[in-house]
């Protein structure tokens, strides 16, 4: 019991990241395509600004579901760390090289240096969704059991190909929705426009992608297909599916917030679809969510400290997500890491060390 | 010989790569690890300062620290990711079977550290709109999310050093656990408090070590006095605390985990009246060569007498002992950390004094010129003393229960020396750039101040790109719809 709620839990952690971090990949994904210096420079701008806030707390979702992992499940964990390790080791790769490639290009001011960290974070974003996906690809297909070794195959097949090629274009989506948004906010309104055609062409591809893998899970995964097809699993594609249209519906109207909540909801439903699709294995057809489970009084435990994290962390992240709507945060600008007026009381020679 | 050779056959060809793999992205984090736990609380108290005496100047420090926080936070959080897929990418095995005993203590961690993300960026990003009042409050929470996160990870590390809260089945799986056991363990106690004492000291020499080398340069203004003043006070105050914080971890590391106290003492033979050796190389039949021995203070430190019975490392089968070069690496990680703290306290001393006496700042320039050194030296403390508690647990990874090559990761070890050498290169450019950034922060800072100083506008159009305030973008939007080159505000040097 208390595992198939931590299990839910997990999924949930899973969806926040898919969304939070997703919106943030994309953003990179539309770094990456918005062409040479003087072209993509507006778009790059706007995603900077967008990002900076909050794009640490997007990536931290991350770090939830391998501790829930580790500690909820913790042969589960050892399965896919063993099994997916080439893909996981090349994921991890690019995060680093993406979070420091944004971190590096805010504050450098060379040309050739923003150029340098900003491809860098630009690949990275599209190629470590791309493994990630993979990852996630092979789980679902069954390839993976409790001492798999690793190896090509469980994560170079259709699937794991499709499901990479999937979270890029969801990544996408996101990030193009959400900046939409941004360019509102940030009163650019040319930008408007440029990221709605851009939603709206990555959810056509999204969509085609996802009907292709609808035709090629039927074939190599059959437990996910038939958890799709019924009950749950399909009551969250069909959810899916109608967040998508509404947030065509809303795209193509003036953008406002309610396309944010919609386009979250395309990602959300179609990933507690695959959760539930796999019920109730956490590994199709090879470990259960019940053989998985670690100890009781660790379930117990992971339980209580996420409701205490939750009441103390969700008020924060409240905060944050609307003091940065609101436009109550913004970055030190250079005057202001000036000395004012320069008089301020002793200061004789005025230098920094 | 004979012995390490052994157990170097018996030793999966990966277990080499994996754990200097380990070793080097620990090594790489535990450099911002003191930034991220005491460097906002450095920067708190002169915020605090800035409001409570209306010092533009204090204020204006606190800003800056803030702009390096960002960046240093940033770098933290993409190491601290690797971390966290290393456990699996390498240690599959650890994960596998105690994941559920030990665990929850990185749940604790993970939360504290999103409570931190998120508090960091409130902080960094409210400079500018919210009230001063406001603003401080809402930074005022972050040293304690940064407590609770250090919490979490020694937690974990302390239950690998004296592991409990769990019993063991006929196959050899953890039942019956207790969470609550499983993070209070003896260790905890004394490794929590002693690694965060750490973290303040060093955080605290760091940043005052910026100023220190400012002072020697001449730049000694009320900007510089401040900047050295505050952190540096901080840290003097904490490393009288750490030195008896440190003595009494030895002591539990001697009752807790008495052959690791061998590894880090070099004793060979369980006696009594040992002596104390400082430095020195531990030979493969038990001997000592090199090194200054002196006589009974081992017994004395350890049991406040001659006569104190010391467990040596042959207490244990060779197996389940570090080797005589682990010993040695351990022994001289821990003689190196003692004499840092050592020559530290001696300098928090003499701060101390010449306050009481002269109510004055030192001004001799040996002064300054160790309070330079204490920054680099505390960082070196903090790794020493990491490689001494791993070091001296080996072979175990879970002390008496797991051995790190059971541990390890079936990757072929070919992999995993690409995978290093990728991750060195990838680390030095990351490092390189966090220096480089610095640098240039630092650079900007001072032309920007010496404008100022020299009655300039200092309002230079290009000072305020490419991240300027937000305003300006608008403006040059409506005039220049879709095109980017007529935005004046962007000139890229």
């Amino acid at each position: 019991m208390t595992a198939d709620l931590i299990a839910v839990v997990m999924l949930l952690a899973v969806v926040a990241y898919a969304c939070a971090g997703g919106t943030d990949y994309g953003a990179g994904f539309w770094d990456l395509t918005a062409g040479g210096t003087e072209r993509g420079r507006r778009p790059r701008w706007l995603i900077d600004h967008a990002m900076a806030p909050v794009w640490e707390v997007n990536n931290v979702w991350l770090i939830f579901v391998l501790v829930i992992m580790w500690t909820g499940f913790p042969v589960l964990f050892q399965t896919v760390f063993s099994a997916m390790w080439l893909p996981l080791a090349l994921a991890v790769m690019g995060m680093v090289l993406r979070g420091a490639g944004f971190a590096f290009r805010k504050p450098s001011r060379r040309l050739a240096d923003r150029r340098l960290y900003g491809a860098v974070f630009a690949v990275a974003s599209v190629v470590t969704p791309f493994f990630l996906g993979a990852a996630v690809g092979g789980v679902a297909s069954g390839r993976v059991a409790p001492g798999t070794e690793a190896s090509a195959d469980a994560w170079a097949n259709p699937t794991s190909l499709l499901f990479g090629l999937v979270a890029i274009a969801t990544t996408a989506f996101l990030g193009a929705v959400f900046l939409t948004g941004d360019a509102r906010r940030f009163e650019a309104p040319d930008l408007i426009g440029y990221f709605r055609r851009r939603a709206l062409g990555s959810l056509a591809v999204l969509t085609a992608l996802a009907v292709i893998t609808g035709f090629v899970t039927h074939e190599d995964s059959p437990h996910v297909w038939h958890g799709l097809t019924h009950g749950l699993g399909l009551l969250f594609v069909v959810l899916a599916g109608a967040a998508s249209v509404a947030t065509v519906w809303l795209l193509r109207r003036k953008p406002g917030t309610w396309v944010r909540v919609t386009a979250v909801g395309v990602v959300a439903a179609a990933v507690i679809a695959w959760g539930m699709a796999q019920r109730p294995y956490l590994v199709p057809t090879s470990l259960t969510v019940a053989d998985a489970a670690g100890a009781q009084a660790t379930l117990t435990w992971l339980a209580i400290v996420t409701l205490v994290a939750l009441v103390l962390v969700l008020p924060a992240v409240v905060l944050l997500y609307w003091l940065d709507t609101h436009g109550e945060l913004e970055e030190l600008t250079d005057s202001e890491l000036r000395r004012q007026g320069g008089g301020t009381a002793g200061d004789g020679a005025a230098h920094d060390s | 010989m004979p012995t390490s050779l052994h157990l170097l056959a018996d030793a999966p060809a990966q277990l080499l790569p994996a754990r200097e793999l380990m070793a080097f992205t620990l090594a790489s984090h535990i450099i911002l690890v003191p930034l991220g736990v005491a460097f906002p609380f450095i920067t708190l108290v002169m915020h605090y300062r800035g409001l409570r005496r209306k010092d533009a100047t204090a204020l204006l420090l606190a800003r800056r620290w803030s702009a390096v926080m960002a960046v240093q936070f940033a770098l933290g959080i993409v190491t601290g990711t690797v971390l966290s897929f290393e456990f699996g990418l390498l240690w599959p095995g650890l994960m596998g079977r105690w994941g559920d005993v030990f665990g929850i203590g990185f749940g604790v961690e993970a939360w504290a550290f999103f409570l931190e993300a998120v508090l960091i960026a409130i902080y960094l990003y409210g400079w500018r709109r919210l009230k001063p009042r406001t603003h401080f409050l809402l930074g005022l929470p972050l040293p304690f999310a940064a407590l609770l996160g250090a919490f979490g990870i020694l937690a974990a590390n302390s239950w690998m050093n004296t592991p409990q809260g769990f019993s063991l089945d006929s196959a050899g799986n953890p039942v019956d656990v207790n969470v609550w056991k499983a993070i209070f363990t003896p260790m905890f106690g004394p490794q929590y408090w002693h690694f965060v004492v750490a973290m303040i000291i060093t955080a605290g020499f760091m940043v005052s070590g910026v100023y220190a080398v400012g002072w020697l340069r001449g730049r000694r203004d009320h900007y510089h006095r401040l900047g050295f003043a505050v952190p540096f006070t901080i840290a003097a105050v904490a490393a009288p605390v750490q030195f008896v914080l440190g003595d009494s971890i030895a002591r539990s590391v001697f009752h807790k985990q008495p052959v690791k106290f061998a590894a880090m003492e070099i004793v060979w033979k369980t006696d009594t009246r040992v002596p104390e050796y400082l430095f020195g190389r531990l030979q493969e039949d038990g001997t000592v060569s090199g090194g200054i021995k002196i006589p009974l203070l081992d017994s004395v430190l350890a049991g406040f007498s001659p006569d104190t019975e010391v467990v040596g490392l042959t207490s244990v089968p060779a197996d389940q002992r570090p080797t005589a070069t682990q010993a040695t690496i351990a022994h001289w990680a821990f003689d190196i950390m003692v004499l840092i703290g050592s020559a530290l306290v001696l300098l928090a001393l003499v701060y101390g004094l010449i306050w009481l006496r002269h109510r004055r700042p030192p001004a001799s320039k040996w002064f300054y010129r160790s309070a330079a050194c204490a920054g680099v030296a505390s960082v070196v403390a903090v790794e020493c003393g990491w490689i001494a508690t791993e070091v001296g647990r080996q072979p175990w990874i879970v002390y008496q229960n797991m051995r790190v090559a059971e541990a390890v990761t079936s990757t072929r070890s070919t992999t995993l020396w690409i995978m290093l050498g990728v991750v060195i290169v990838v680390y030095m450019c990351l490092f390189g750039s966090f220096l480089v950034v610095l640098l240039k922060m630092r650079t900007r800072w001072r032309l920007a101040d010496e404008q100022q100083a020299a009655g300039g506008t200092g309002h230079a159009p290009e000072a305020d790109t490419p991240y300027g305030p937000r305003a300006p973008l608008p403006a040059a939007v409506s005039s220049a719809a879709g095109g980017a080159a007529a935005r004046p505000g962007d000139g890229r040097p």
